[in-house]
């Protein structure tokens, strides 16, 4: 016989109501678990679109109007008009403010030459940088390694009617094609990639750039901020933010995430009362028995000991179940809150070990006046038959 | 020097405006060993004489000495472990745990010990059979007569081995039969030495015990 056995035994004796009071808390726990779940899970399956996207900053020389025909820009007829920007100025986006946000920036040479008499747009590009942001480039063959390795589209191997292994020779210059993409249904499928300093120098522009994407991918970066900071940076250049439709969407979700934390307040301050609510009430049930303790010697702090006892074991049993059930609540909800169709739930050690412990708190806090007030009472008042 | 001394003790109820006088003035002296009733009728102050005497209830005058220690001048908490260690309480109502088995009951004064779980066990299963029930020891209260509870009850305050043994009306809720059984079992007690301090109404339960103090409005009457 411990001061815990008393507890556990009381709680065994009282199995509605403290299963009333375990539901009660473990609904508010499912709740906020659910919340947060989704709203990461969301959060998450919103990243990854964005990683699927590729660049959302998008840097393009002021070209008086005239367009380029990439990334959704049409370059047209009007290439040798264009003007480029230079290469070292890109090393000024590191210098902005929210410079810990760019994850990658990747610069482009594009001009147009002539390959076994056909006319293709060559692109010169930092494969490791290219290779980073596309994540969803499938190459047959081998990725270019040196400034002799050329990366060809699926149309334009077609079209030049080369295979991974294969010689091109450009401008009297022997390539190798080092591989070949799958098929992307954009405009990467017509394009030839060589590396940036050798692209730079069959097109005769040593040191410019034609274009630089900027990839900033996490959740919340505040690429319009970042536009602008980049556009104060290099005031030549057109800076634009693309993927509008996603920064909206993280938008909304942050507006979700900020209604789920409002929420899980209301919840904590309910699953609060209704914890307090019930370990009074069982206390002033147990006025007598109290009284008992306190007359055969029981300490204010054994009285105490008992009742917050009882109160962690059902928190935590309220928060393991509470997690478990939010866990379940969030799945079941996630593919009608999703974008997409294969958004993944986000299992959290965090938001497992947080919800226990939440509970737990959250027990032992609204218990605390209750068992305070246990302690207190006079075990002759509390006897009445004395 | 005798076990238990009370020395002008005087207590007071207020509420609103009146005032009422539980004791006025009360003076007695309780030897080691001695088996006391203490008489009196409804609203005579026995019952707070007996919450006086077991350190709950703090007179608004005088002094309670217990082997050699003025209760009321213990801390709030040392007061507690006194009682602990002391004294043992048998209520009118029993006032079991209705959740927990016979045995778990009469253990319950040694939760708070540092004995081991096989002490405690011991301890209570020795006390349970003094009083006849260590056949029934996992038996929760509502599964146990009235008089086996009050046996439950009785072994509960023994099983510290307290110097003071104090009942409240212990036979207040027994059929005659059960009654006669129970104060037996308190003479029985006392025989083995141990000291029983009993409120009653009842001049039947008077023949068991050494002493008898009469209470009458607050005051000793007579002591016989």
């Amino acid at each position: 016989m411990k001061l815990h056995t008393i507890s556990i035994n009381n709680l065994k004796r009282r199995k509605a109501k403290m299963a009333f009071l375990t539901i009660g808390l473990m609904v508010g726990i499912a709740t906020i678990v659910t919340l947060v779940t989704l709203t990461r899970s969301m959060s998450s399956d919103i990243e990854r679109k964005m990683d699927e996207f590729g660049a959302n900053i998008l840097i393009t020389p002021q070209s008086n109007g005239l367009a380029m025909n990439y990334g959704g820009i049409s370059l047209g007829g009007v290439t040798f008009d264009q003007r480029e920007i230079l290469e070292s100025d890109l090393a000024k986006i590191k210098t902005i403010k929210n410079s810990k946000n760019v994850s990658a920036v990747s610069p482009k040479v594009l001009g147009g030459i002539t390959v076994n008499n056909h006319d293709v747009l060559l692109v010169g590009v930092h494969f490791e940088s290219e290779l980073k942001m596309k994540q969803w480039w499938k190459v047959f063959g081998s990725e270019p390694k040196s400034d002799q390795d050329l990366l060809l589209g699926t149309d334009a191997a077609k079209v030049l009617n080369v295979n991974p292994g294969d010689k091109l020779t450009i401008k009297g210059e022997s390539f190798t094609v080092a591989g070949v993409l799958d098929q992307t249904g954009s405009q990467d499928d017509s394009l030839v990639f060589a590396s940036l300093p050798k692209a730079q120098k069959l097109l005769g522009k040593e040191g410019k750039i034609t274009l630089a994407e900027v990839a900033a991918l996490c959740s919340g970066c505040p690429i319009s901020d970042m536009v602008t900071q980049i556009a104060e940076k290099l005031p030549d250049a057109k800076v634009s933010a693309i993927q509008q439709v996603v920064e909206g969407r993280l938008k909304a979700l942050d507006q979700f995430k900020r209604f789920s934390y409002a929420m899980a307040g209301v919840v904590v301050f309910i699953g609060s009362l209704i914890v307090f609510v019930t370990m009074m009430g069982s206390v002033n049930e147990r006025t007598t028995e109290i009284g008992v303790f306190r007359a055969i010697g029981f300490r204010k702090a054994h009285i105490m000991r008992i009742i917050l006892f009882e109160a962690a074991l059902v928190s935590l049993l309220a928060g393991f179940l509470g997690y478990a059930a939010g866990m379940g609540g969030a799945k079941l909800a996630l593919p009608f809150m999703a974008e997409s169709k294969n958004a993944h739930l986000v299992w959290d050690t965090t938001v497992a070990f947080g919800s226990i412990g939440l509970a737990l708190t959250l027990g032992l806090v609204a218990s605390l006046y209750p068992a305070l007030h246990a302690s207190k009472m006079d075990p002759t008042e509390a006897l009445r038959a004395l | 020097m005798a076990l238990i001394e009370i020395r002008n003790v005087k207590k007071q109820y207020t509420s609103g405006e009146d005032t009422v006088e539980a004791l006025r003035g009360v003076d007695i002296t309780i030897e080691a060993g001695e088996f006391i009733t203490i008489m009196g009728q409804s609203g005579s102050g026995k019952s707070t004489l007996l919450s006086v005497l077991g350190g709950m209830n703090h007179p608004s005058s005088g002094e309670v000495e217990m082997a050699g220690v003025k209760l009321y001048q213990l801390p709030g908490e040392k007061l507690a472990d006194f009682r602990a260690q002391n004294l043992g309480f048998v209520f009118q109502s029993f006032h079991l745990i209705q959740y927990l088995t016979a045995i778990e009951n009469v253990m319950l004064p040694l939760a708070i010990t540092k004995m081991s779980t096989n002490d405690k066990k011991s301890a209570a299963r020795t006390a349970l059979e003094r009083v006849g029930l260590g056949a029934k020891l996992d038996r929760l209260p509502n599964q146990l007569s009235g008089g086996e509870q009050e046996r439950v009850a009785i072994a509960r305050a023994i099983v510290n081995n307290p110097h003071i043994l104090l009942a409240d009306e212990p036979t207040g809720n027994l059929d005659s039969k059960t009654s006669e059984e129970v104060m037996a079992l308190f003479r029985e007690l006392n025989a083995a030495g141990q000291t029983v301090v009993m409120v009653t109404h009842n001049p039947e339960n008077g023949a068991y015990s050494d002493r008898t103090i009469n209470l009458r409005d607050g005051m000793v009457l007579g002591q016989a």
